[in-house]
């Protein structure tokens, strides 16, 4: 090794390393690179100073600026409550009859309705409130536990079959399974169904089948959907005489319900709305009832 | 600076010595934020653990890469806490090994999942994405709810969690696979012996909807059923803390106090 060596060309030393003629020169590192380095050491020791840093022990400092993310988004959520709560009093101390004869008032509701509908009921429900198998359409004005306000708010609330202690509950019975009825009288009480809401299609129901059907619903079906079938929000009980199916209402689906019953699950949102989106979101669900399908 | 550089670099103990000196300050700040760690992680006492059936869940959960595209942290971060609720403490998942927080998301935050849609939910949509959510980009898991669950060797997962600190009881361990079973089959003497050695706050259904068998739909859905729920903390927190500006210097006061007896 030949410390002190000079390269020829750049006039710089070498670091005295060789290999088969090739040798390494000893630059300094370049100035803007140490001075980036400085750079980002004061930073951090601005940062050290201003933001909660070191560990002292049993605790650490905190910093002059105080930050806590966490005072931070609880601030913010308190503030943005307060920017809006110019209409959200208003939604919460009026009743619902009031709130929605103001059209200003509702415009609020429906905007903010849609975000709270879309993050939390459209998984099932659908981003256009039209449901799926199994899951209710509500746009379909069949309510199963009442269409006013008042109503779907509580359902909100409670949940259907949930785990709410104030929860709705409601089962349709596994006739079939159950041993309640045979399968002719379930072919027959499907035919009766069929033709409440006369949506039957394809080959015209059988009339005898229809009338053994009625007898079997009046027998059965009756305390819960009513004589005419036309259902009771007070039991949950379905409405059998409009158009709208929650799990099908061709003659296949239906047989399916009666033989092995049905027992739909809403979770309860008590626990995970405020008082006041809860309105808010039963307001926006109602509202829908009166958009074109 | 270079001829000290030259001369450290010249001598092996003190190039060696000075090696160490660096690596250990990068040590000091990988282990000082334990110092803390009783600030940070906050107490639970109502905390309760993953059933042996929850367990298997999760274990299929890391199996099939769902952290992949789901986080289970919502951050401190106003649209986060308004769409998913309060945000995440350390507390919620120190029975996690390892902890699922994440920071990439293509699906949404799975931290407060539990008990959002129903088990029938759950399922259909596991069973195929596009039939409950249309502009879903989800892979499909039917085969879930045909493979029947692995419980032989639960009371193993049970125990090598003990050994990393999950309080599990020797009776937990040793009925580990009677517990997964009876979770997933309600009114059988195997599920009153899963709420008796649970809690009775322990959802025990038919998760896939069929009773007859545990298959690993049921698993993964009792794990995603539990999510967010094995502890109030958080709630208890938010409600602490509350959404109003004027409890603002309550909450200070009370986070202090928090703070201080924390440990």
């Amino acid at each position: 090794m030949e410390l002190g060596k000079r390269d020829p060309v750049t006039g710089r030393t070498t670091t005295g390393h060789e290999w088969n003629g090739i040798e390494e020169l000893d630059s300094p590192v370049p100035r803007v690179v140490l001075f980036f380095l400085a750079v980002t050491i004061l930073f951090s020791i601005g940062y050290w100073v201003l933001m909660p840093a070191w560990p002292l022990g049993w605790t650490y400092t905190k910093g002059v600026l105080g930050i806590d993310q966490r005072e931070i988004v609880t601030r913010e959520v308190a503030d943005a409550a307060t920017a809006r709560a110019g209409w959200t009093d208003r939604v919460a101390t009026l009743d619902y009859a009031a709130i929605e004869a103001d059209p200003a008032l509702m415009q609020s509701v429906r905007e903010t309705g849609r975000t709270l509908f879309v993050d939390n009921c459209a998984a099932c429900h659908g981003v256009d409130a039209k449901g799926g198998p199994g899951f209710p359409d509500l746009k379909a004005k069949s309510w199963l536990w009442g269409g006013t306000p008042e109503a779907i708010a509580e359902t909100i609330r409670v949940g259907i079959n949930s785990t709410h202690g104030d929860t709705r509950v409601s089962q349709m019975m596994a006739f079939g399974k159950e041993g309640i009825l045979d399968r002719e009288q379930v072919t027959n009480v499907v035919a009766y169904v069929r033709s409440l809401s006369g949506t039957a299609t394809g080959a015209p129901l059988d009339a005898d089948r229809v009338k053994a059907g009625q007898e079997v619903f009046a027998a059965n079906c009756v305390a819960c959907h009513g004589e005419a079938g036309k259902g009771n929000a007070e039991l949950g009980a379905p409405d059998l005489t409009d158009q709208a199916w929650i799990y099908g209402g061709d003659a296949q689906s239906i047989y399916s319900t009666v033989y092995g019953g049905r027992q739909g699950h809403m979770p309860h949102w008590g626990e995970r709305l405020s008082p006041i989106d809860t309105k808010i979101l039963a307001l926006y669900v109602h509202s829908l009832e009166g958009e074109a399908k | 600076m270079p001829s000290f550089h030259r001369k450290l670099e010249r001598s092996a103990i003190g190039f060696v010595l000075a090696i160490v000196g660096v690596s250990a300050i990068g040590g000091f700040v990988e282990i000082a934020p334990l110092f803390t760690i009783h600030e940070t992680v906050e107490k639970a006492p109502d905390m309760r653990v993953y059933t042996p059936l929850e367990l298997a869940g999760r274990n299929i959960y890391l199996r099939e890469g769902c952290y992949a595209c789901h986080s289970q942290m919502i951050r401190t971060l106003r649209d986060e806490v308004e769409r998913y609720g309060p945000y995440s403490l350390a507390v919620e998942s120190q029975y996690d090994h390892p902890m699922l927080w994440g920071s990439k998301r293509t699906g949404p935050d799975l931290a407060r999942l539990g008990g959002k849609y129903s088990d029938a939910w759950q399922t259909a949509h596991l069973r195929n994405p596009r039939d409950v959510v249309p502009e879903s980009v989800m892979p499909k898991y039917g085969w879930l709810e045909r493979t029947t669950l692995r419980t032989d060797d639960l009371g193993d997962h049970l125990l090598a969690m003990s050994r990393v600190g999950v309080p599990y009881t020797q009776a937990m361990i040793d009925n580990a696979p009677a517990d997964a079973y009876g979770q997933a089959t309600p009114d059988t003497t195997f599920a009153t012996d899963v709420s008796e050695r649970y809690g009775e706050a322990t959802n025990i259904r038919a998760f896939d909807g069929d009773p007859s068998r545990v298959t690993e739909m049921d698993a993964l859905v009792a794990y995603l059923q539990i999510l967010g729920k094995l502890t109030d903390a958080a709630t208890a927190k938010t409600e602490a803390t509350g959404a109003e500006a004027p409890k603002a210097e309550a909450t200070k006061a009370e986070t202090g106090a928090t703070q201080a007896t924390g440990g």
